[in-house]
């Protein structure tokens, strides 16, 4: 008995090989623009970067000073957005996880939240412009952006809490349900508790990709400048995703380091808030056992 | 009103699964405390007898009964029936122990909350707690762990424990989808000496795959095949002189 390579066997190695470095080379270059783009933002940007940076508003027709009336107004955008879409995507992925019967509308209502999804960002910007600022008379405002944002989020925060509720195994549905617990009962004392975390995360998860956004927000209710803090929702604002915008392209004679600085700062709360949502999910999993 | 011999009765009972019929005029009579055990080879229909009686088959939606099941002389299928409560009177017990992702002394305790209002006092709550754990002859085992998780408990305290959550709103019946076929054969002797300490006091209807359990711990047996009862009689009387062919043939193992 012999248990040496036949050629056929060294050839399947040498595939082998061959195809694990290739699948590994392309997940590195999956990576590799991510780490530009931070070690490029940190390179250019970290001069800008400090305290009064966060603090004073833009002076010198934009050319200088810092991004407090943008960092404030992002606050308030994603804030306001966050009251609409998460009652609302909560309470829709609540029907269609524990209530809604598999019918033609259900499957329907599924695909049209599909689709949702897939619209584009500067069509939700023509959608908000429309339906908030002037059918609903909002005018530009934090509440038509806000509104606008919401509505594009909605998708992800239906998805992704219709997922975590889906997640809770259905015996525990079938228990309560068999000792007599309606819907809402079982919901309330068995399904929330156990998908809680995993809608948090979801939203955490909203929040970051809203605090992005430029389209939705520049027609609504985001301004090219404003010196001042906005003191009502119905008041304009600057936003940070749109100062980037506005001072990479639209004014003249601005310092290089300034735009990089603002981008750091936005992807550096991107960044925190998804780590934020990935250390939360890690503890409340490793409390979950069942 | 005197007390029914009768716990459960169906009446003419048809049973559709969208164009499949799972049950074909099923009549049976489940006597008032005792162990009534339901056998027969997979897709009999057992698991839907079961499953019809606390109305628990509805959810699905593409599922069609006729005929009646009473339940200490009710239809449960007829008018002016509240689910709920349907199921408050007739709890039921599943293949897995599937306790609630809760506290032990919270599962205990689920089914009482939900058909009850108002705070529940600490002291009626122990009271509660301690009664139907003992019950299940499970109290010694776990009164130091009733904070505890229930789904960190063995598989043979989760079972009982899913029986003992049943009994604070005073069910009249049990019914078990194979109980003991997650457990282990201690675990199974176990329970077994549970439910039959329970019998009396409820009437159990039990299904079972292992014909030696529904021999050992059942006073009637119910023999079903294809959706149809073939035979209903004493346990002993069953296993000893079946009236029927198939299940003399089934009892011997020549299918199943």
């Amino acid at each position: 008995m012999t248990f040496e390579a036949t050629e056929l066997n060294i050839r399947n190695k040498k595939m082998e090989k061959l195809f694990r470095i290739l699948f590994l080379m392309m997940t590195l270059l999956l990576i590799l623009p991510v780490l530009i783009i931070i070690c490029l933002l940190l390179a250019e940007g970290h001069e800008a970067l400090s305290v009064d940076f966060f603090l004073t508003a833009p002076q010198n027709g934009m050319t200088a000073g810092g991004i407090f009336p943008a960092l404030v107004g992002t606050l308030w955008l994603v804030a306001i957005a966050l009251l609409v879409s998460v009652p609302l995507g909560v309470a829709a992925a609540l029907y269609l996880s524990e209530y809604a019967p598999d019918n033609w509308l259900t499957r329907i209502i599924n695909l049209a939240i599909v689709n949702l999804a897939g619209v584009p960002s500067i069509v939700h910007a023509l959608f908000g412009v429309g339906a908030f600022v002037l059918f609903f008379g909002f005018g530009t405002s934090i509440l038509a952006a806000s509104f606008t944002l919401a509505i594009m989020t909605l998708p992800v925060v239906i998805v992704s809490t219709r997922e975590s509720l889906q997640a809770v195994p259905l015996a525990f549905r079938e228990a309560c349900w068999n000792m007599g617990a309606t819907r809402w009962q079982t919901i309330r004392h068995v399904v929330l508790p156990n998908s809680i975390s995993g809608i948090l995360t979801g939203i955490i998860l909203e929040v970051s990709r809203s605090v992005g956004e430029t389209a939705p927000i520049m027609f609504t209710g985001a301004a090219f400048f404003l010196p001042f803090l906005p003191q009502s929702v119905f008041d304009q604002t600057m936003a940070l995703s749109l100062h980037l915008f506005v001072i990479s392209t639209q004014v003249p004679g601005v310092p290089e380091h300034l735009p990089f600085g603002v981008a750091l700062v936005l992807i550096g709360i991107v960044l925190l808030l998804n780590s934020i949502s990935i250390a939360f999910r890690m503890y409340l999993r490793g409390k979950k056992k069942w | 009103m005197a007390d029914p011999v009768y716990a459960i009765e169906t009446e003419n009972l048809n049973l559709w699964y969208g164009t499949f019929q799972a049950l074909i005029d099923v009549n049976l009579k489940v006597r008032r405390g005792l162990i009534t055990s339901l056998i027969g080879p997979s897709g009999c229909g057992k698991t839907t007898i079961l499953r019809s009686i606390n109305r628990i088959n509805e959810r699905l939606g593409y599922v069609r009964t006729t005929g009646k099941i009473c339940v200490l002389d009710t239809n449960i299928y007829g008018e002016d029936i509240e689910i709920s409560q349907v199921r408050r009177h007739v709890g039921m017990v599943f293949q897995r122990p599937n306790p609630l992702p809760l506290s032990v002394r919270e599962n205990v305790l689920f089914g009482y909350r939900i058909h009850n209002t108002g705070k529940l006092a600490k002291q009626q709550a122990d009271e509660i707690v301690e009664q139907a754990l003992r019950q299940v002859l499970l109290w010694d085992h776990v009164k130091d762990r009733l904070n505890r998780k229930a789904t960190l408990l063995s598989l043979e305290e989760q079972q009982k424990l899913c029986i003992a959550r049943l009994l604070p709103v005073k069910p009249s019946i049990l019914l078990m989808d194979e109980p003991c076929s997650a457990l282990d054969p201690e675990a199974t002797a176990a329970v077994e000496e549970l439910i039959w300490d329970l019998r009396g006091t409820y009437t159990i209807l039990i299904v079972t795959h292992n014909m030696a359990q529904a021999r050992r711990a059942s006073d009637e047996c119910i023999f079903m095949l294809m959706g149809k009862l073939i035979e209903h009689s004493k346990t002993e009387d069953m296993f000893v002189t079946p009236s029927r062919k198939e299940t003399a043939d089934y009892i011997e193992g020549r299918y199943g």
